[in-house]
């Protein structure tokens, strides 16, 4: 579903660069976790795969579902079935957030040449989607992430994910900032979307969040390469001993 | 003694002075509405159209904008009123009254007279009222700006209006529209008095129709709130015309007061919307909202004296302006406390949000406080998007184009819902989508 070749990426407006040669390939029906440690390029990785204009692809190709995403538009890829979950999901004062939803998941249907969703039909599936994340119809109500803690924005961020039914997911630390019960309803929230033909990128610092969604296959990242790749043992030898291996691996 | 030299007249204030003349016959009222109306034009002869280097006027010049100007319009033909009134609707399905000025002229006929008599408001000609006793006092000037040269305009060349009166007690059940109707080419110049007695409540919606051609339009609209009434007034300034759109309000606030008003800008070449909003009795709250929109070459200038003369009262002052193209937008806002008026709580912002490069704001927001214990504070921004929402909302699929439009929307909701008619502003939407669109 997602090929990845030689990715080099840096930053637009000063070059540094942060990707220098990323391969991967996640199947679907397959779930990757991608560990690193601070300035890695982890980031970097799902804003260069979302989309975002402030990286610059040097060199390299990225392929999803066989057509070059890097010539796509962020709203393209994410019509195309690309999902990015924000480590720092952005608050928007003045956008209500089932306006937002509604705009969205029209937006994507109409990109593909759907219908639009019937009023009754849209608030039936917000409300399915919402029960099952604890995300109340308060919060529904406010402007977009605006006064949300940082739990019920990871949370909204999920809603919008199992919304938008889409075949690739990437999780930027969606684990950071939560506490143990807001991990379980984000992790659970993840688990119910998966499935034979969805594929998810699930980018942490810590083991802890792949004792929840447990991954098919385990990357480390460090300078911008893949230095190792390894089951699901490999997130809980790194959570013994730490990066030092790896960094210096790389270096 | 010092012998003034005369000043150069432009074209436009040639044709104002022979308009003058021209017209006399037909520029009615009492000797003392004369004598205000002769020296109005002497105003303007002998300082002219107002202009840059006049404090209150220097990024709005007048008199560089005003070429020429042409002759004031005949009065208005029913059935043309009629047909610009079918074709127009600015509220849409929104259920209220409505009075029609045409021309400069009050249009009894086209007007709700008798279900207002019922609700209690009375509305009668302005030009039947200058003839009267009082008729001067109509056109009275308000003191934070004695000298203002577009109300100098309106005042020479004041065709008519209506005069309005809330009766006492009277809380009239749905919006009164008080629309100008441009039935023909010409400049169109009028006044307005409106009078919300005590305990009353009226809702004011303020509107503009038809094509004035080569001539200017200059509409005044003066309040008279009484203690414990309400007004709330709409003002809707849409369309496009290249000639000046120039409107004044004045207001004049008594004790235990709501005051509120909305000033929506989008689409004139050159627009000068200006509030002198006087504070006369305590314990009162006002709430000056605008939203503008301009682009291409135009100049949106919000403009804005409120006068805390007495003590107690709160007053919020909130304007929004989105500008694309070349556009200049201009906001002048100024809260003045006197040195009496303790216990006064004024908060003024104005926030613009640039589309292009080329587009340009002034904003201007001043305080004048004279006493010691008061709640002043005011603030001014000017931005662009942010590329940090517009990606985020881009990466659920939303395209460029539509992202944007709801980060314009967002950022013009702020003042809009804090205004808080929501079945008065609710086609405001509409329009500001349409104007995005390039309509």
């Amino acid at each position: 579903m997602l090929e990845i070749k030689n990715l080099h990426a840096r930053i637009a407006e000063d070059e540094t660069e942060i990707l220098r040669g990323v391969n991967l390939t996640v199947k679907a029906g397959e779930v990757h976790a991608i560990m690193g440690p601070n300035g890695s390029g982890k980031s970097t990785l799902s804003y260069v795969l979302a989309g975002k204009d402030d990286y610059e692809v040097t060199e390299g190709e990225v392929l999803f579902d066989g057509q070059n995403m890097l010539d796509m538009s962020p709203d393209e890829r994410a019509a195309a079935g690309m999902f990015l979950a924000f480590q720092y999901p952005i608050e928007i004062p003045g956008v209500a957030t089932m306006e937002f939803l509604k705009t969205a998941m029209n937006a994507q249907r109409k990109a593909r040449g759907e219908a639009q969703l019937s009023i009754p039909d849209f608030m039936k599936r917000v409300k399915e989607a919402a029960g099952h994340l604890n995300v109340s119809m308060d919060m529904l109500k406010r402007p977009l992430n605006v006064g949300f803690s940082g739990g019920e924005k990871k949370r909204a961020e999920i809603l919008q994910m199992s919304l938008l039914e889409p075949k690739l997911c990437v999780l930027d630390e969606t684990d950071s900032g939560l506490d143990i019960d807001a991990l379980r309803i984000v992790s659970d929230g993840v688990n119910k979307l998966r499935g034979p033909d969805r594929a998810m990128v699930v980018i942490t610092h810590y083991q802890r969040l792949l004792d929840h969604i447990v991954p098919d296959v385990v990357h480390v990242l460090s300078k911008g390469r893949i230095v190792k790749t390894g089951d699901k043992d490999l997130a809980l030898e790194l959570e013994k001993n730490g990066y030092a291996d790896y960094v210096d691996a790389a270096a | 003694m010092n012998a003034s030299v005369p000043i150069k007249h432009t074209q436009a204030e040639s044709d104002l002075i022979g308009r003058f003349e021209a017209a006399k016959g037909v520029l009615t009222g009492s000797v003392a509405v004369t004598a205000l109306r002769e020296a109005a034009v002497s105003q303007i002869r002998d300082k002219g159209l107002p202009h840059r280097r006049v404090e209150e006027y220097k990024y709005t010049d007048l008199r560089a904008f005003m070429k020429s100007a042409a002759p004031l319009a005949a009065a208005a033909d029913e059935s043309a009123v009629k047909a610009i009134l079918g074709g127009q609707d600015a509220f849409g399905g929104l259920e209220r009254y409505r009075i029609v000025v045409a021309n400069g002229a009050f249009l009894p006929g086209l007007s709700d007279v008798e279900a207002l008599a019922s609700e209690g408001v009375s509305v009668t000609s302005l030009t039947g009222e200058l003839a009267g006793e009082h008729g001067a006092q109509l056109l009275a000037s308000p003191k934070s700006a004695a000298n203002d040269g577009v109300l100098a305009l309106n005042t020479a060349f004041v065709q008519g209006g209506v005069v309005v009166k809330v009766k006492e007690g009277a809380e009239v059940s749905r919006p009164v529209e008080l629309v100008h109707v441009a039935a023909s080419a010409g400049a169109q110049v009028s006044r307005n008095k409106i009078y919300v007695a005590k305990g009353a409540k009226l809702r004011l919606l303020e509107t503009f129709a038809g094509e004035t051609g080569a001539g200017e339009l200059n509409i005044v609209f003066d309040y008279d709130v009484a203690d414990t009434a309400s007004l709330v007034a709409t003002r809707l300034i849409v369309g496009q015309s290249d000639t000046a759109r120039l409107i004044t309000s004045i207001a004049t606030i008594g004790a235990q007061t709501e005051f509120k008003s909305l000033g929506f800008i989008a689409g004139p070449r050159f627009i000068r919307n200006q509030q002198f909003i006087n504070f006369a009795g305590e314990n009162s709250n006002a709430g000056i909202y605008g939203v503008t929109m301009a682009r291409d070459e135009d100049l949106a200038d919000q403009t804005l004296i409120v006068d805390h003369a007495v003590p107690h009262c709160n007053s919020r002052e909130f304007f929004k302006t989105v500008l694309d193209g070349r556009a200049k937008g201009v906001y002048q806002g100024r809260i003045n406390v006197a040195p009496h008026a303790q216990k006064t709580d004024g908060e003024m912002m104005t926030q613009a949000l640039l589309l292009s490069e080329d587009a340009e704001m002034a904003n201007k927001p001043e305080l004048e406080i004279f006493a010691d214990d008061v709640i002043c504070a005011h603030g001014a921004t000017s931005g662009q998007i942010d590329e940090d929402l517009l990606f985020y909302l881009r990466a659920r699929g939303i395209p460029e184009d539509e992202a944007r439009t709801l980060l314009v929307l967002a950022f013009l909701a702020e003042a809009i819902e804090e205004y808080g008619e929501d079945d008065v502003t609710e086609g405001l939407e509409a329009r500001v989508r349409d104007w995005l669109a390039g309509h």
